[in-house]
């Protein structure tokens, strides 16, 4: 089929040539010589020890014994003890698991209706005509732009109305389709060819055969962006489900660890056994999926 | 092809959630395309009603609540700008207003540059690349409350910099405990955490600039930093008012990094407390304000638009 995503796997960067010989080209061709070569890694590795050296110290943290000193000067950076014990006690001070059974909950619906609701809405305002479709496109424009922070009391106040406050369902639906991703979804429609949906047109199909059949799966890439955006927004939200959960035994895992800091915040291992098990599920996603998040802030960026 | 079938399956049940108001019949005025009538709204209406119930309908209830003393179980009533008068007498308002400014005025600089250093620093393909591309961006997957905790954890006085910094004769910082070293604290977190983001939207614009420019202004004998202001800044230029309006946009509404690092109280006397902590703070909670909430939010507002105006302008302005 022409219709078929572009290979996102090409757009991933290559290397060049992997070196035999230390021989290392740019771009043209040209030789990098060795002393930038040196300099640029030298950078990159400082850069590294930054970004990653704290989530590396919050790790070793969570394993140290409980007879270990983590507040040692020169600090130990390995634990000299190392235990899992740390992980079984989070979860004797916080039903940790339950959160984070409530954020999977949370972040798998989240995925589910973004999924659907954008890829359909996207689809009304990218191929059907209709009275009203400049109107719908303004609505979900202006939706992008309104500052949820902003709305929040707002939201709560309509949650409470609806009798839904302090429930997961709450949490999920302000976000559940997204007006940005709706958007996405309408572009990544509007970029496919139309003749091959005309012709299916004529072919006699109708609309939702040809939406289901030719267009649904030729945007599959951007409803991947879409899919671990929504996973992770939903995974990693806060200030929202501390808004409208008030009963602990709903929190979600970032609420969770919230409530876990202000109560134990004297237990550092305890802590950062937490921060683990909340981060861990997601970069462990990253690292499955880079391309597509990668891929998700370009597109994020020029259309957003 | 599986994913269509699973897809659909999915979907198949949506028409019947959408269908709760029946939109209105609305023949195709062009009929190019005939369809079943209802069906383009139908498509529609999952989207229209989440954005519709709450998105819009919120943000209007706010600029109207904005206007009346509503608590948060009393309807309340209309009190026209009384509540904006209060905020002019507010001290609170004024910190909110204080820290959050200055938040962009801290945050928004470093968005622009660093990420774009950055993204110069992991452009070229050397082998190992792709790993440090990915590790840079590990910050921003995390969730803000792991990242807030995990420095709060890092710069605490016990914690491992201040660890670092006595061992190395400096002696400790109060990284958590000044207001004022709070704040930077938490603007240092907020960077760190957007520097990946950042810098794979300036890697997919630096892959636009022309190579010929950079060895054109080679040959003239123009040094790294030369060509950096002559030739990389003015290609990526409308990249970097992208990024200054995203990131001036999000400064203005900080919320998390602060409430995690200074306290719900916002640090020493509340001296750390950003607008949006206030909003939380008075329009939450049984005797929650919402109406003066409202008008705090409203102020964020009218900011918010402001910066995104400011960008755009001067972006326009460096055009003429």
């Amino acid at each position: 089929m022409t219709t078929t995503t572009t290979q996102p796997a090409a757009e991933q960067p290559k290397r060049r040539r992997t070196p035999r010989v230390l021989r290392i080209t740019d771009e043209n061709g040209k030789r990098v010589p060795a002393w930038q070569l040196v300099v640029r890694y030298v950078l990159l590795l400082a850069v590294l020890a930054l970004m990653i050296g704290p989530f590396l110290w919050q790790l070793s943290t969570s394993l140290k014994g409980p007879h270990e000193d983590i507040f040692s000067s020169p600090p130990e950076f390995l634990p000299s003890e190392p235990t899992l014990g740390n992980f079984g006690r989070v979860a004797d001070t916080i039903p940790v698991w339950d959160y984070a059974f409530n954020s999977l909950k949370v972040a798998v619906a989240n995925v589910l209706t973004n999924c659907v609701g954008a890829a359909l809405a996207g689809y009304a305002l990218a191929r059907m005509r209709y009275r009203g479709r400049k109107a719908a496109l303004l609505a979900f424009i202006l939706a992008m732009l309104v500052p949820v922070e902003g709305i929040i009391i707002a939201q709560f106040t309509t949650m409470r109305d609806l009798g839904l406050n302090n429930t997961l369902i709450a949490v999920l639906l302000p976000g559940c389709v997204s007006a940005l991703n709706v958007l996405l979804m309408r572009n990544a429609f509007l970029n496919l060819p139309q003749e091959v949906e005309e012709a299916a047109f004529v072919d006699g199909a109708n609309v939702w055969q040809r939406f289901t059949r030719i267009a649904l799966p030729a945007v599959k890439g951007t409803l991947a962006v879409v899919a671990i955006f929504a996973f992770m927004g939903a995974w990693d939200d806060f200030l929202w489900p501390l808004i409208v959960l008030s009963d602990p035994e709903n929190f979600t895992l970032t609420i969770g660890l919230n409530y876990l800091h202000g109560t134990f915040a004297n237990d550092e291992r305890l802590v950062a056994a937490g921060t683990i098990i909340a981060v861990l599920p997601l970069i462990v996603l990253f690292a499955c999926l880079q391309r597509f998040f990668f891929r998700g802030v370009g597109e994020g960026a020029v259309k957003g | 092809m599986k994913t269509p079938t699973a897809i659909r399956a999915t979907a198949a049940d949506l028409p019947a959630e959408g269908a709760s108001p029946p939109p209105p019949r609305r023949r195709s005025p062009r009929g190019i395309r005939r369809q079943l009538p209802t069906s383009p709204w139908l498509f529609a209406a999952p989207g229209l009603l989440v954005i519709g119930a709450f998105i819009l309908y919120p943000f209007l209830s706010t600029l109207v609540n904005a206007f009346t003393d509503k608590r948060t179980l009393i309807p309340g009533e209309f009190v026209g700008l009384d509540n904006f008068r209060e905020l002019l007498h507010d001290d609170m308002f004024w910190i909110g207003l204080r820290n959050s400014t200055l938040y962009v005025l801290g945050v928004v600089p470093a968005l622009v540059l660093l990420p774009l250093l950055l993204a110069l620093l992991v452009q070229k393909h050397i082998p190992g690349i792709t790993f440090f591309r990915s590790a840079f961006y590990t910050p921003v997957v995390a969730s803000i409350v792991v990242v807030g905790l995990i420095w709060v954890w890092m710069l605490d006085d016990r914690g491992l910099v201040n660890a670092v910094l006595e061992a190395v004769g400096v002696g400790k910082v109060g990284f958590l405990s000044d207001q004022w070293l709070l704040l930077f604290s938490a603007m240092g977190v907020t960077v760190w955490k957007g520097l990946g983001y950042y810098m794979i939207i300036y890697l997919a614009a630096l892959a636009n600039v022309p190579r010929e420019l950079h060895e054109a202004a080679a040959v003239d004998g123009a040094g790294a930093v030369r060509r950096f202001l002559t030739v990389t800044v003015p290609a990526v230029r409308s990249t970097m008012v992208l990024v200054g309006a995203l990131a001036s946009v999000a400064a203005f509404k900080v919320f998390s990094e602060v409430y995690l690092m200074a306290g719900p109280s916002g640090g020493p006397a509340g001296e750390d407390t950003t607008l949006v902590m206030l909003v939380q703070r008075v329009g939450t909670g049984l005797t929650g304000r919402v109406g003066y909430a409202s008008a705090i939010s409203v102020v964020v507002f009218v900011v918010t638009v402001a910066l995104m105006l400011l960008v755009l302008r001067a972006d326009r302005k460096e055009d003429a």
